[in-house]
């Protein structure tokens, strides 16, 4: 997105930023309703207003398939707006609505992947007039007003203004030819037509499908472009109205009895929504409505996220030299009393500056949440089982870049509970539980850690079944007894475990629960998993709040320098050397508080001449990631420091238990340890 | 503006082809392509990774930009000579990755034809022939001129067999 994003056109790339905003917004409306089967004004209105403006900047982009599945999805509901006393079909109706978003999100990934918008809203469109229609007919006796007046062999609809105005309304006839080479003459028709619209009583033009049909063009070029319509305005005023069309050519417009037959024939055929001129009042309101939101919204700037990126690694440059200049070695043993003052207000402000550019990053989780709820309605509908999610703490905090990371996992997660951890309805009311399921998401801040947690109210694991598999693909090799809970469960994690007997659409392939496991360890999480069984299960994910800075305690080993993160280290002490005992293979631990800790020596696994080698000459630091603990052997403490985290150059294959590396503040590099790599070994 | 762009550009492409950053490993002049080079260094302090082959040395700080440092002596399997106040690294660019070329010294840039340039001997006589693109003629003395692409690429391919 940021390399190709700046070669992209300016309009198009508002366009697909401000459309998939609105659809994700609508998505939430339409689910909010669906879920309450109320829809409210505000809702209806919210709603119409992103049709509108997603047909009107389509239309703009000449992305036709889109304009034309708006228009239809803006008209039903217009509809439901006018008449507000219609009982409406929710599942159906949402059911359209929610495709209709799919098609349209789809469309725009394919304009963004540089592709053809060239998907057909045709069933779609069908779809939403025949609903329209059926609304219309279940609610006939509300809206449907017999013509009388007209004499008209069709019906179509005409509002209670219209019927009550006295007025003679004429017939008139027009004729449109656009001077030639002006292009898109049938974009041209449609807005004359859209004009009009709040000024007729009825319309009819031919060719009949403007937009949708590419041999429009040819035929308005040809023949020009056919109006009948009726109005209780004078010609004069209609005149006016039609000569005011750009790149007019020849306009013939004649006031007429009767229509011609080709039009009558359209007529037959089909019917017009009539607009009354009263909307006309209410669209300008709205309109005003719309600005002022707009004006609201304002005060947000969409930034692309590489220049972020950019800022943040300027600052921490920034943070760095400060330390260079503060702590650089020429002034030590130099009495400053002013330097001092002044770096001290220098730190104090780069330190905000650091905050501030973080706090640009953090991005509330709710959106990624909300994204959850179309999962949990589509896959409840298929499955048919009632669920219901909470989300608990949407509005905490994270770096943005994670949470591009946890909204897949999350999506799987939040499948396999709804696929594997609930029950089937029956099943569940011969347990006693309430026949509606719950999944939650939760989300909380915990120092420096977020926890996202999901939890149902299933089956829960099995922890018999899940051990049996793992013996069964050889992938334990301890008695069952001997292993806790925590560590059967964890094998769901492994690369092609399913213990899901067959495979559905959702879950059961073996693939997911590894994947979850593979995007959480590249952001430096954790995933812990507990379940009681017949209660539900909970898998918590612990990731940090950021990448991009840690606090770190710097050791040396040898010359080098390393940053271990504080958040894994438990504690740190001098080794007695009678307490360093070793097995017969030589495998070294320490017996602490009655507990045997592995002894890992830092410049023994990566290779580093030391001097220090005997125990009672270095220090431990007893570490630990989500399982297990151990305790690092190195030279000595530096101390503690924030750093910024950089990633080590591609080039060089990433070692195992090094995450990455910093810039110290004399300009020496450290690199970072990677501690649950290193338990691994 | 962008016609304009556009010449600059050629220019300098048209000042930059056949021009040749020259420098000695051992006995051997070698050359490699000017417009790959970004800058020269003198020689600073190098950290360690671990677990990477013996002729990547590991990493610098180049004003905060961290990029890998290869020991070319290392990787054309001579003997590994201390390093002194002659020794420079030639940053490189390739494919937007930097990386950073221990020499034994910096000689000069000089200009080679490619009528002067030969394809090196089929018999692979050297073992690191290979990364030989061609051998320049300058006067009386011989350049090899270095495929810089393979010299990291092919870095890669043995890097993962290490692995493995």
């Amino acid at each position: 997105m940021s390399e190709d994003g700046i070669s992209r056109e300016p309009m198009l790339e508002v366009y697909l930023f401000e459309a998939t905003q609105l659809m994700e917004q609508l998505e939430e409306i339409s689910i909010e309703c669906e879920k309450n089967k109320k829809i409210g004004t505000e809702a209806i209105n919210e709603i119409f207003r992103v049709m509108h403006t997603i047909k009107s900047s389509s239309a703009m982009m000449m992305f036709n398939n889109i304009t034309v599945l708006a228009h239809s999805l803006e008209d039903l509901f217009y509809f439901i707006r006018e008449n507000k006393a219609v009982t409406i079909d929710f599942e159906n109706l949402f059911d359209l609505v929610l495709s209709g978003i799919d098609f349209i999100k789809g469309e725009v990934s394919k304009i963004e992947n540089d592709g053809e918008a060239d998907g057909s809203s045709e069933t779609l469109m069908l779809k939403s007039s025949s609903l329209l229609q059926n609304m219309k007919e279940a609610n006939g006796a509300v809206i449907k007003n017999e013509s009388i007046q007209q004499k008209e062999d069709t019906q179509f609809y005409i509002s209670s203004y219209e019927n009550s105005s006295k007025e003679v309304k004429q017939k008139y006839l027009a004729r449109i030819f656009y001077e030639d080479g002006c292009e898109m003459e049938n974009v041209r028709a449609f807005t004359v037509v859209h004009n009009l619209k709040d000024i007729v009583s009825e319309m009819y033009h031919i060719p009949e499908d403007i937009i949708e049909s590419n041999d429009s063009v040819e035929a308005i070029r040809k023949n020009g472009f056919l109006i009948g319509f009726s109005t209780s305005l004078a010609k004069e005023k209609v005149e006016e109205e039609l000569n005011g069309i750009i790149f007019l050519r020849e306009l013939e417009l004649l006031q007429v009895e009767e229509y011609p037959p080709e039009i009558k024939a359209l007529k037959v055929k089909k019917e017009i929504v009539l607009e009354e001129p009263t909307e006309q009042e209410e669209t300008n309101k709205e309109e005003v409505e719309h600005i002022t939101k707009s004006g609201k919204q304002q005060s947000i700037i969409s930034v692309n996220i590489s220049k972020l990126d950019m800022l943040l690694d300027l600052v921490g440059e920034i943070v760095i030299s400060e330390a260079m200049v503060t702590k650089n070695p020429d002034l030590e043993g130099l009495q400053l009393d002013n330097f001092n003052k002044a770096s001290r207000q220098l730190r104090k402000l780069t330190n905000e500056l650091q905050d501030i550019v973080m706090s640009i990053r953090m991005v509330p989780i709710s959106m990624t949440f909300h994204k959850m709820n179309r999962i949990v309605r589509d896959m409840s509908k298929k499955l048919n089982k009632e669920v219901e999610l909470e989300i608990i703490g949407e509005e905490t905090e994270v770096d943005k870049n994670i949470i591009d990371h946890i909204s897949d996992p999350l999506m799987h997660l939040v499948r396999n509970s709804l696929d594997h951890g609930l029950e089937e309805k029956e099943e569940r009311i011969a347990c006693g539980k309430p026949e509606m399921g719950k999944i939650t998401l939760e989300a909380k801040n915990a120092g420096s850690d977020v926890f996202i947690i999901v939890r149902d109210d299933g089956r829960g694991l099995d922890r018999r079944r899940i051990y049996e598999k793992a013996k069964l693909q050889g992938l334990v090799t301890k008695p069952e007894e001997e292993l806790t809970d925590k560590e059967i469960f964890s094998y769901i994690l492994l690369p092609g475990f399913s213990t899901n007997e067959s495979v559905t659409e959702y879950s059961g392939r073996g693939v997911g629960m590894d994947v979850v496991k593979k995007n959480i360890d590249s952001i430096g999480g954790t995933i812990s998993i507990e379940s009681v069984t017949g209660k539900g299960s909970k898998i918590s994910i612990k990731i940090p709040l950021t990448l991009a800075i840690i606090d770190g305690l710097e050791v040396a080993v040898g010359i080098s320098k390393y940053t271990i993160p504080i958040t894994t280290i438990r504690e740190s002490f001098k080794p007695k050397e009678n307490e360093v005992i070793a097995d017969a293979e030589g495998n070294e631990m320490i017996m602490i508080r009655g507990e045997a800790y592995p002894i890992y020596r830092l410049h023994r696994i990566f290779n580093i001449s030391t001097k220090v080698t005997s125990s009672n000459e270095g220090i431990m630091v007893m570490v630990e990631d989500n399982t297990k603990a151990a305790c690092l052997f190195i030279d000595s403490l530096i101390g503690e420091q924030q750093v910024v985290v950089k990633a080590l150059p591609n080039y060089i294959k990433k070692a195992k238990g090094i995450a990455g590396c910093t810039i110290l503040g004399d300009g020496n590099i450290s690199l970072i340890l990677d501690v649950s790599g290193i338990l691994d070994r | 503006m962008a016609k304009v762009l556009d010449e600059t550009m050629e220019n300098s492409e048209d000042t930059q082809k056949g021009r040749f950053l020259t420098f000695s490993v051992g006995r051997e002049a070698y050359g490699i392509e000017i417009k790959f080079v970004t800058e020269i260094i003198g020689i600073q302090d190098i950290t360690e990774v671990p677990e990477l082959p013996n002729y990547v040395r590991g990493i610098i700080n180049l004003r905060g930009k961290i990029i890998p440092v290869i020991d070319v002596r290392l990787r054309f399997k001579k003997e590994p000579k201390e390093y002194n106040d002659r020794t420079c690294i030639v940053v490189i660019d390739i494919k937007e990755t930097s990386v950073g070329l221990i020499v034994d010294n910096v000689a000069e840039v000089i200009n080679i034809d490619d009528s002067n340039i030969v394809p090196p001997p089929d018999i692979k006589t050297g073992f690191h022939n290979r990364y030989v693109r061609g051998i320049g003629k300058v006067g009386n003395e011989v350049k090899l001129l270095l495929d810089c692409d393979k010299l990291l690429n092919d870095d890669e391919l043995e890097g993962l067999n290490t692995i493995i």
